[in-house]
């Protein structure tokens, strides 16, 4: 290959890239704005409604409102890592959607590992928030960082676990395959049209409910976020932040909770896949169906932050160690038997 | 080009981490060095084709061996001028051992020959078709899986031995039964008294 066409390509890698960041940030905006709005909805309240027509643009607003604030670092925090850990985590988490398929060959790179790059990076996630508390040099952080280490160790064995039942049914660690092998399933065996009675949800329901509550814990949403209880450590690993890194934290957690949303509809709702394959459905696009599904995924999370009171840690640990490893283990052994049994491994 | 390019960057980062791991005075900037150390060498995994490799790197060791250490060693209050003299005390005794690893693998690395067959399966042609993933998978579960089940079992007395070793139940503090908790019911607990008024109960 010529630098020219090395050049070239290289540049429509950056092209890409910066487009998907652009809607990516975008939709963040709206999703926060969503997920207040939601929450409001619950406790009969009005929500987020004085900027912008419907407070539509109250995201922007705060974004501003941060940007233009101070920067206060305090005076005891080891200055180099108190900045890096908010770059940390924001950083990884956008790397994340590299290897998105939101449609068929519409990743930046579709790489033939996919599954297990999101599940290292979003495993790495951690160290933006163990060393944002550690280098805040503050008790409160520092707790936090510790729990946060503690329940991310935990939740990552059952999404492993689930990831690898995944990954028995599709014979693939491709996303894209993963998806594909979806076109054809339960529903097809009994003759009906290629539906959502195809996708992973139905014969591996138990690792799809197991999955959204992990992916609840891991991504540090209420009920499991106790890393941030306002009533036991202030603010978790943030309390010292302020302004454009404490944004860069709330941004990386929330692009965190998308990267969750986008994982569940790939592995367990079909991705781009239309609900039922006959004539008004399958001449949407793709990508339209796969932010409608992470939307559905998304008020699942919205909801669950409203409706259900915060976990103790000790609850959150015999929950993780005493029950989600045991099922989700049992369902590998059991999903692994089935297919070599009735010959069905792919 | 752009692949010699990222091994100097990520080799050349590995050696400068792995350094700063051991001269670093502060154990917490050692760890997180340690951690910059493992993602250049997943780098390099990468580079050399093996991704199973890298993602795998990644997963155990900075993501999970490497969140423990670090819960372990924010957790040491180190005083580091006691340590400084320590170090100087035993720093004879320390230079005394590596001096003799370092003749050690000096005569192994004289006397060694590489057998015939590693050349011959070091040569041999990659099958066609497999990413290394499946290749891998079909090393250790299938042509070996003895050798995987008997790791496996060291593994599990491994665990097993350091759970016996480290549990040991109090009797004497109050331990909660979530089992009991849940089966209690409001008759067994609580009580309506109408209590007339200037008698109690």
């Amino acid at each position: 290959m010529s630098g020219w066409d090395t050049a070239m390509m290289l540049l429509w890698i950056a092209f890409k890239s910066v487009l998907l960041l652009v809607i990516l940030l975008v939709a963040l905006a709206m999703l926060i704005y969503v997920d207040r709005k939601v929450w409001a909805a619950v406790q009969m309240r009005r929500g987020p409604n004085v900027v912008g027509p419907l407070g539509l643009l109250q995201s922007f607003a705060d974004l501003l409102k941060f940007v233009l604030k101070e920067v206060v670092v305090p005076d005891a925090t080891n200055k180099g890592l108190f900045i890096a850990a908010p770059l940390i985590t924001t950083i990884l988490a956008l790397s994340t959607w590299a290897v998105i398929p939101v449609n068929e060959g519409w990743a930046i790179a579709d790489i033939n590992v996919g599954i297990l790059y999101l599940f290292a990076i979003s495993s790495l996630m951690v160290y933006g928030t163990i060393i944002g508390g550690w280098a805040s040099n503050s008790k409160y952080p520092f707790l936090a960082s510790l729990r946060e280490a503690a329940q991310m160790v935990s939740y990552e064995v059952s999404i492993g676990f689930v990831i690898i039942t995944v990954l028995l049914a599709a014979g693939s660690l491709n996303l894209t395959e993963i998806v594909l092998t979806q076109k054809d399933g339960l529903g097809t065996m009994l003759g009906l049209p290629n539906s959502f009675l195809d996708w992973y949800w139905l014969p591996l329901f138990p690792m799809f409910i197991i999955f959204f509550i992990s992916a609840l814990a891991e991504t540090q949403r209420p009920p499991f976020d106790l890393i941030e209880a306002e009533s036991e450590l202030v603010a978790g690993h943030m309390v010292e932040y302020s302004s454009t890194p404490y944004l860069l934290f709330m941004l990386g957690e929330y692009v965190a909770i998308t990267l969750m949303c986008a994982m569940t509809t790939i592995l367990f709702l079909g991705g781009w896949l239309p609900i039922i394959d006959v004539a008004p459905f399958n001449w949407i696009p793709g990508v339209v169906w796969f932010t409608l599904k992470a939307l559905l995924v998304f008020f699942m999370f919205a909801l669950v932050k409203a409706f259900v009171p915060r976990y103790r840690f000790d609850q959150l640990m015999r929950l993780g160690w005493k029950v989600f490893l045991p099922i989700s283990l049992f369902y590998v052994a059991l999903v692994a038997g089935w297919l070599v049994a009735f010959d069905m491994a792919p | 080009m752009i692949v010699q390019v990222f091994f100097w960057l990520f080799a050349t980062l590995l050696i400068v981490s792995a350094l700063l791991v051991i001269t670093l005075r502060n154990p917490v900037h050692a760890v997180l060095f340690l951690i910059l150390a493992f993602f250049n060498g997943a780098g390099l995994f990468l580079l050399a084709g093996a991704e199973f490799l890298a993602m795998t790197l990644l997963i155990v060791y900075v993501g999970a061996v490497l969140v423990l250490f670090l819960f372990i060693i924010m957790m040491l209050d180190v005083d580091f001028d006691e340590l400084r003299a320590r170090f100087s005390r035993a720093a004879p005794l320390g230079l005394l051992v590596g001096g003799v690893l370092v003749a050690e693998l000096v005569f192994v690395f004289m006397a060694w020959q590489p057998s015939p067959m590693a050349e011959k399966l070091r040569a041999a042609p990659v099958a066609e078709g497999i990413t290394n993933t499946e290749a891998l998978g079909r090393i250790i579960y299938t042509d070996h899986v003895f050798f995987f089940q008997m790791a496996g079992m060291i593994l599990l007395v491994a665990m097993v031995g350091a759970i016996v070793l480290s549990l040991h139940h109090r009797k004497d503090v109050k331990r909660q039964d979530v089992a009991k908790q849940v089966a209690r019911q409001r008759k067994d607990a609580v009580r309506l008294v109408d209590v007339k008024p200037g008698q109690g109960l």
